[in-house]
């Protein structure tokens, strides 16, 4: 412990009286650290524990029926699982292109300068807006324009439907992956692209050979925190979602999510089975995050072991 | 040593603690600074904007604070049910099942009455008629058109265009909800099998959002949409409102009025009825009482007399001084012989087995 503190550059310029704070400090990161994952621990503990009932009636079946009653007590998740999935990765999609322009655009061409902290600043102001704006805006502003378009693809024109959400969620998710995405762009050696410069390579060339190659992982856990929040979003989704227990015939019908129904419906949910099948919702949600986290590990790894 | 700590930032690290520990007394300490007598009720959002203002009123009556959360019925039965709250408050009655569940007895006190409106949003918003049988084909998706032969039959003199009907229904479970599929359950028998009634159902098609500021809302923003919501929010928002046919065959426009009729039918001693299609003749059929709940016997978990008295007394005035708030807010008032029964609920309430009120 002694030798320890000395080695600490930190500690060895406080001198040894330092030694006791510097334990308290420790010990205050350690317990902060245990904390988180006792926490996570026990919310997991008491989804699980709160959704038996539920577990015990449908079992398996909960994940794939797709009738949701309250009224007779029927209740499948595989409606909201499809919306859910649905919507977050259509946004992706969406957001996808932008961010990454958004992120190389500031990461690369415009590093500095006020344009740049101009623009970055509003890109993080988006990450700012409260979702119940967002949703307000969906349904006054893109509801109509996305009707309109409906109309001329013949479809029936709702307004509201996964597209609608996986469009809200895209503006709301440009933020987390461009800003990451941002970062490590910036962070990419210069010698490296010097290098390549020097080679007679194109600045076309460096982008797409040099730097986003190099920082492929760091813009994918961007990507994937982006994700993570596009599966939890609750408020501006159910705004513009249309809320209809019926698996999606198209991108264009409107449908509902695992976040949506558990906040419509649990403030009124009287009755153990549906609390319960409501809880088993969250504990779904909690588990499909976890997973998709958990793949997306395995593939900054993959990624970055390559490059 | 003491003294070379102290020089380390040791002091610093003390004086945040300190702060720190100041800070959460003072907050844990504010929530005591409120004295005397404060009631604390929870429950249905649709009464809300009358309690608030009747609270309001008592408040500056009699300095009896009391403290309403809009968090739903479901959510003020099960607050009841815990006794955290002094009372509840809640759009549709608890069942006998639930009654069964609850700790002690828990009395229904009527406030006021609400009804539910369907509004809908076409060109020109004409003013449109509706037999129960029509409501219950076209919330079933057997009526997918408005031109359908037989809304016209029942509406002749409007034009109606050839678009889609989109029925626009709560996503949140709600007391709406369940006056609206209590009507329908009653008027439809096809609807009682296959939906039934419930706050939140499993609807036959459709759009959800969330409240009636919600439904609203994308009724308004999607033409071609029809929709329930409460009276309320019709008149605040210059919604059309269709009048309903109701029992004794006459088309009722939903009014104030005509709600506050629909209870011009015998009511049961506990006050526990559904109003809706009843037989008055003049009354709108999707009409609801809203209750107030509390317990019959007002000395559990060491409450005090005081408190047991001032939501009798509470109580008493809301569904009498109180009742003139109503009409300004498009809440329709209690009938007479409402209050009648409320007076003897009221009276049968009971502190250690005494009755509070004499």
């Amino acid at each position: 412990m002694g030798t320890r503190s000395l080695n600490n550059p930190i500690a060895a310029r406080l001198r040894l009286p330092g030694m006791r704070a510097e334990s308290v400090f420790r010990k205050i990161l350690v317990l902060s650290a245990l904390a988180i994952v006792v926490l996570l621990t026990a919310i997991f503990l008491s989804l699980l524990l709160q959704s038996f009932p539920s577990l015990k009636v449908f079992g398996l079946s909960f994940f794939f029926s797709k009738t949701w009653d309250p009224v007779s007590s029927q209740f499948g998740a595989l409606v909201f699982l499809v919306g859910t999935l649905l919507t977050s990765f259509l946004a992706l999609l969406i957001c996808l292109p932008f961010s990454l322009a958004i992120s190389i655009f500031l990461g690369e061409y415009f590093r500095e300068g006020s344009l740049s902290s101009f623009l970055k600043n509003v890109t993080e102001l988006l990450a700012g807006i409260p979702s119940v704006i967002y949703g307000f805006w969906g349904l006054f502003v893109l509801v109509p324009i996305v009707r309109n378009l409906e109309m001329k693809l013949g479809v029936l024109p709702y307004g509201v439907g996964i597209f609608t959400a996986s469009l809200i969620l895209s503006v709301m998710i440009i933020p987390y992956a461009a800003s990451i995405g941002r970062e490590v762009i910036a962070l990419v050696p210069s010698d490296i692209k010097e290098a390549a410069y020097s080679l007679g390579a194109t600045r076309q060339e460096v982008i797409t050979k040099i730097i986003l190659p190099y920082a492929r992982s760091g813009i994918i856990a961007g990507i994937l925190l982006a994700l993570g929040r596009a599966l939890g979003e609750t408020m501006a989704v159910t705004m513009v979602i249309g809320n209809s227990n019926f698996l999606p015939k198209s991108i264009f019908s409107p449908g509902n999510t695992l976040a949506s129904v558990i906040a419509n419906e649990f403030a009124e949910a009287t009755g153990r089975l549906y609390l319960s099948s409501l809880i088993e919702i969250g504990l779904l949600l909690f588990l499909v995050t976890m997973i998709i986290n958990i793949i997306g590990k395995y593939i900054i790894r993959k990624v970055s072991v390559e490059g | 040593m003491i003294k070379e700590r102290k020089e380390l930032g040791g002091s610093r690290m003390k004086n945040l603690f300190a702060f720190s520990l100041a800070l959460i007394l003072s907050i844990f300490s504010a929530s005591t600074w409120a004295k005397g007598v404060e009631l604390v009720g929870a429950g249905a959002t649709f009464p809300y904007p009358l309690y608030s203002k009747m609270f309001d009123a008592y408040w500056r009556e009699t300095g009896v604070k009391v403290n309403y959360q809009a968090i739903g019925s479901g959510g003020g039965i099960r607050q009841l049910m815990n006794m955290t709250v002094d009372f509840g408050g809640s759009d549709a009655f608890m069942n006998n099942d639930e009654l069964a569940k609850a700790p002690a007895k828990i009395l229904h006190i009527p406030i006021c009455l609400g009804a539910v409106v369907l509004t809908y949003n076409l060109p020109g918003n004409p003013k449109l008629k509706f037999t129960p049988e029509l409501i219950a084909d076209i919330l079933l998706g057997r009526i997918k058109k408005w031109s359908d032969r037989r809304i016209a039959e029942v509406n002749p003199v409007v034009g109606l265009p050839d678009i889609d009907i989109f029925v626009v229904h709560r996503s949140d479970g709600s007391g709406t909800t369940f006056v609206f599929t209590d009507y329908l359950s009653k008027v439809s028998r096809e609807w009682e099998r296959k939906v039934g009634r419930g706050k939140a159902v499993n609807w036959p098609g459709g759009l959800g959002a969330k409240g009636n500021p919600g439904v609203a809302g994308l009724i308004k923003q999607l033409p071609g949409t029809i929709g329930y919501v409460e009276l309320v929010y019709a008149y605040q928002n210059g919604m059309p409102v269709a009048s309903l046919m109701n029992k004794k065959g006459s088309f009722v426009r939903s009014s104030v009025a005509s709600t506050t009729l629909a209870a011009n039918v015998p009511l049961p001693d506990d006050t526990r009825i559904s109003l809706t299609n009843t037989d008055a003749p003049e009354g709108y059929p999707v009409s609801s009482f809203t209750w107030i709940l509390a317990y019959k016997e007002q000395a559990y978990k060491a409450r005090s007399m005081e408190k047991a008295k001032e939501l009798v007394r509470l109580l008493w005035w809301m569904t009498h001084q109180g009742q003139k708030y109503t009409e300004s807010l498009h809440y329709a008032p209690l009938p007479a012989e409402a209050v009648k029964k409320v007076e003897k609920i009221n009276k049968s309430i009971t502190y250690n087995g005494d009755p509070i009120l004499k």
